[in-house]
Parts: C-alpha cells; structure tokens; sequence
C-alpha cells in the first residue's frame, strides 16, 4: 500500500493565472447565471405551468363569474360582474404564481435538492441569489398574471390601452409576493408548517382584496384591513387599469406595492442569509 | 521553497455550534501546486472545515485565507478563482450534462467568447463528451460524481477542493476518480481533499492532515507518517478473541503498541527487531494504521 503512495513527477507548471476581474459586492452578472439556470430549469417544465395557470382563471370566471354573475347584474359604474371578477382575478393569477411557487420552490432548493449550497459556493452571495429568485418569479408572475385577463377578453371583456400596463402592475407585485414566499420559506422549518400560512394568511387575504365582491360592501375592519393588504391594491390598479385610472389613488396602490416589494424584498435576503450561512 | 502564496492558510480555527465544537483550534496549510489530504472519522470537522472555505460556515475565532485572500471579507473574489465538489451530489436532476456546466459557466462568470470551449474542456476532463445532452437523471453514480467535478473545473481554478470525493462509490469508479483528480494534480491545480478512505489519501496526497474531534492529531508526508507511528513493517497476529487480549496484553508489557485489525491484532513498530517472538503475517505499516492509532479504536 505504502509503495502506491506517488510523489510528485517533476514540477508540472501551473495553470495560468488568469486577469482576474475584481467583483464588487452586488453582479449583475450573479443575477444573470442565477436567472439562466432557472430559464434552462424552465424549458424542462414551462408546459405543466401554464397549462395551471391558464385552466385555473378559466375554470374559477366561469365558476364565479357566470354562476354567481347569473344573480349579480352589475357591481356599480356599469361594469359586469364577469368583468368585475377576470380583472380581479389578477392579482390572484399573480399571488399564485408567485408566492406559492416561490414559498416550495425556495425551501425545496434548499432543504432537499441543496441547490442553493451549489450557488453560493461559486461567487454569488445570498443577496444576488434571492434578487434573482424573486425577479424570476415576477417576470413569471407578470405574464401569468395576464391569463384571466385574456380569458375575460375572449369571453366578452372590452380591451383598452390602460391594460398595457398590467405586466408592469403584475411584476411590481409579483416580486414583493415571491420576496414574501422566499422570507415564509426562511423562517420556517419544515415545509409541514406552509399549511398555516396558506390558510391563516393567504386566504383570509382574498377575503379583504376586493376579488370577487367589492370592498365598500365589507364592514369596517374589513376595509381597514383591506388598505394594509397588498392584494387589494394589486386588484385596484388592475380594474383601474382596464376601467379608467383614478389619479392619486393609483399613485399611492402602486408606491405600496413598491413599498411591500423591498420591505420583502430585504426580509427574504435577511432570512436566508441566516438559513444559507450559519 | 515556492514564493507563490498559500492555497490555503488557516490558523487557530474555531467553529462551535451551540454547545458543540466542530472545529477546535484548526491549523491547516495547502502550499500552492500540491494536493493536501484531510483526513479523519466521521464528525471529525472535515466537512464544517470545507464549508468554511467558500465561507458558507463563519468561523468563530481564527484567520482563514484563500488564495491570498482574506475570508470571509474577500470571499467572493476567492470563490470566482477556486472549484468546490460537494460531497452531496447537488446536480440539476431534470438538466442536460451540458447544461448544468452552461449555467456554472456563467455563475463563475466564464466571458461570453470562452464559454462553448470551457464547456468542452470540462465535458473532455470528466469523460462525458459523448454523455453532454443526457439528462442527468439517466447517468450513473459515477459519471454524476464526474460532472459534479467537472462543474467545479468549468472556468479553469488554481484550487479545487473535494468534500469526500468517492464517498458511496464502487471500487472501479473510485479507481476512475482517482485518476481524474490525479490528473488535475499532475496539471499543477492545488487540491484540498477531505476523505476518510485511508487509501485515497495515501494515493494522491502529497501530505496529509489528520483530524480528530475537530483537532490536528498529525501532519506530514503519508510515507513519513507511517514510518513514525506505525513503522515500516508490522506484525498481524490472529488468533480467537481471548487469545487476541492475551497478545495485546503481552505486547503492551512489552512496550509496543497495538491496534484491533478486526480479526487480528497488530503490533505496531519496527518489527525488523523483534523479540516478541509472536507468530504472525508481517505486513507493511500502512496510513490506516497511524490513523486508527491517532483517532482511536472507537468512533463516537
């Protein structure tokens, strides 16, 4: 055994050292091979997801929209309850495809598949790593969010030119959505502890964001709640979008979704900071 | 002597977690252009050692340097020159062997005009050429050990670094990987490897480092180690289970040391001289030898 250990044959030259670029403490670069793998990741499975995210708002417009919609004529300034439900529906296209896919699929790259070890074992840092997540899953969530919108359209919805802003609505929130479903993911220690926060925080929001029956019907602490819920200024400036905008109003539902974005946005990078390096 | 700086250069490392110390006061030196084995039992420290080293683990006390580089400050900048195989195989499953190097090349920020050749270069190092649009679910434990390297060669490193690189593999992929990682030493890459396959270390180590409850029990050449703790030649004495204590018992009074070998005992040093006038095989000392010597018989 002694006689297999080899020395050294000769002094082999060593590799070059290449110039070497000095990084600074946030790439551009990190964020774009963190969004190439997901974009290669998604060629592999981009037909389950957009058949989901398009049968859904299908199936729940013609569910809410054409059965309830049968007893409600209209919600008020002439607007269809079928047109009152696609564009509401939104939003949720958008939480959907953006907090939940974002909660399992951050906890699945890091609890079993150990992805993230990989990622930051190359110079990449935690916060390159998470912006990444989280533009991706807007950019997923800012076209996906687009499909109860075309269902309404195919099913007699009037386009109009203020729709061309909905991706952009999308996205804005979208990224404040995956930063919160990245920070839940962080937090918490087994994927068993998600069913809470399905069902004690996202679905009390659809609750109190003005989706399927309009907010001012609510009680009062139904409408305070409403005004802190990221959701229903999701909802608001997609219906102004397609309706007619409001002004100010709309100035302030897009500044809290930018303010909700980077609030999760720095909670997400605090929470897998400690959860990636300990 | 080589002016080039350290590889690696860590002093008085200390890394607890909670009430347990993984790593206790760790000195560990890779000179530039060898490969430094680092060996020891499971929960030895090894692998909180290797996190360390990308900074994925902060040390609590003690300095670490990579390259030249200060960690954890300038990590990022010795993560960009060094390739880290992981000893869990975290490889994108639903992906192409190519793929995967394709999104490491740009994580290790490969320019644009060099990305097709690195690509090749590591497909051609890790055999896997003809295996590049496999998805990864289909190869077999082995080459997926291969690409896992390969991933960590994709933008050309001056140090790679493998966490228990063979660890769950047959006898004849581990020959293959060895020749692999062989080849990377031959090419002047420095290597720090952490196993706790004896035979390994004793192959392609240049020296090794032996650990124990987070400590350094030993450091040298794995021919100087043996010659020191175990001695050039041994005697395997077997015998049933009494007899066994008996051999030990007579071959402690007579000042040797011993070790179990399972079914055997062996006495340890110089047997060139011996009085024991114990029957037994005589076999060359060997690593394993000094390394159940210095971790001890049982593992925690």
């Amino acid at each position: 055994m002694t006689g297999a250990s080899v020395t050294r044959d000769g002094a082999a030259a060593p590799p070059p050292a290449r110039p070497t670029r000095r990084l600074r403490r946030f790439e551009g670069s990190a964020v774009g091979g963190v969004l190439i793998r997901e974009m290669i990741n998604f060629s592999s499975y981009w037909r389950s997801t957009t058949f989901s995210s398009t049968i859904e708002p299908t199936i729940y417009l013609l569910a809410f929209g054409f059965g309830l919609g049968s007893l409600v004529s209209s919600v008020g300034n002439g607007i269809s309850y079928e047109e009152f439900v696609g564009t509401g529906m939104v939003a949720m296209a958008v939480l959907f495809s953006s907090a939940m896919p974002s909660m399992f699929g951050t906890f699945v790259k890091y609890q079993f598949q150990h992805t993230y070890d990989a990622i930051l074992a190359a110079p990449v840092d935690t916060e390159e790593l998470v912006s990444a997540e989280a533009l991706w899953m807007a950019m997923r969530a800012s076209v996906y969010g687009c499909a109860p919108l075309v269902v309404a359209i195919a099913f007699g919805l009037d386009p109009s030119w203020g729709m061309l802003a909905v991706p952009a609505i999308n996205f804005t929130a979208g990224f404040g959505w995956s930063c919160f479903g990245i920070a839940i993911a962080a937090f918490l220690k087994s994927i068993d502890n998600f069913s809470y926060v399905t069902s004690a925080v996202i679905t009390p929001l659809f609750l109190v964001a003005g989706t399927f029956w309009p907010i001012d019907q609510l009680p009062e602490w139904g409408q305070v709640l409403a005004q802190v819920n990221p959701l229903y200024h999701c909802v608001e400036l997609v219906r102004h979008a397609a309706f007619g905008w409001e002004g100010w109003s709309d100035v302030w539902n897009f500044a809290y979704l930018v303010v909700f974005g980077l609030i999760m946005w720095r909670l997400a990078i605090f929470g897998m900071q400690r959860k990636l390096v300990n | 002597m080589s002016t080039a700086p350290p590889a690696i250069r860590l002093r008085g490392i200390v890394k607890r977690y909670g009430e347990i110390t993984a790593v206790d006061g760790l000195d560990l030196d890779v000179p530039a252009g060898t490969c430094v084995g680092l060996l020891g039992p499971n929960g030895a420290g090894k692998s909180t050692t290797m996190r360390m080293l990308t900074a994925q683990a902060l040390a609590d006390e003690g300095t670490i340097e990579v390259l030249g580089y200060e960690l954890p400050r300038e990590s990022k900048q010795a993560r960009a020159e060094c390739g880290m195989v992981p000893q869990l195989d975290n490889l994108d499953t639903t992906l192409t062997v190519e793929q995967n190097l394709i999104v490491f090349s740009h994580l290790y920020r490969v320019p644009r005009r060099d990305r097709r050749a690195a690509v090749d270069r590591a497909l051609e190092i890790a055999k896997l050429t003809d295996r590049r649009d496999a998805v990864v679910d289909e190869l077999s434990g082995g080459m997926r050990r291969r690409l896992l390297i390969a991933r960590g060669l994709v933008h050309q490193p001056r140090l790679v670094m493998l966490d228990e690189p063979t660890v769950g593999l047959d006898p004849q992929i581990r020959q293959e990987l060895w020749a692999l990682i062989d080849r990377l030493r031959s090419e002047g890459i420095s290597i720090l490897m952490s196993t706790h396959y004896i035979e390994e270390a004793e192959r392609l180590a240049d020296t090794v480092t032996i650990m124990s409850h987070g400590k350094v029990v030993a450091v040298g050449k794995p021919t100087d180690l043996v010659a020191e703790h175990a001695g050039s030649e041994v005697l395997e004495v077997y015998g049933p289970p009494a007899r066994l204590l008996e051999i030990e018992a007579e071959a402690k009074a007579a000042g040797r040391r011993t070790r179990r070998t399972g079914t055997s005992v062996t006495i340890l040093g110089d047997m060139s001289s011996n009085g024991s006038g114990l029957d037994g095989v005589r076999r060359s000392g060997n690593l394993e030898d000094v390394f159940v010597l210095l971790t001890g018989e049982e593992i925690a």
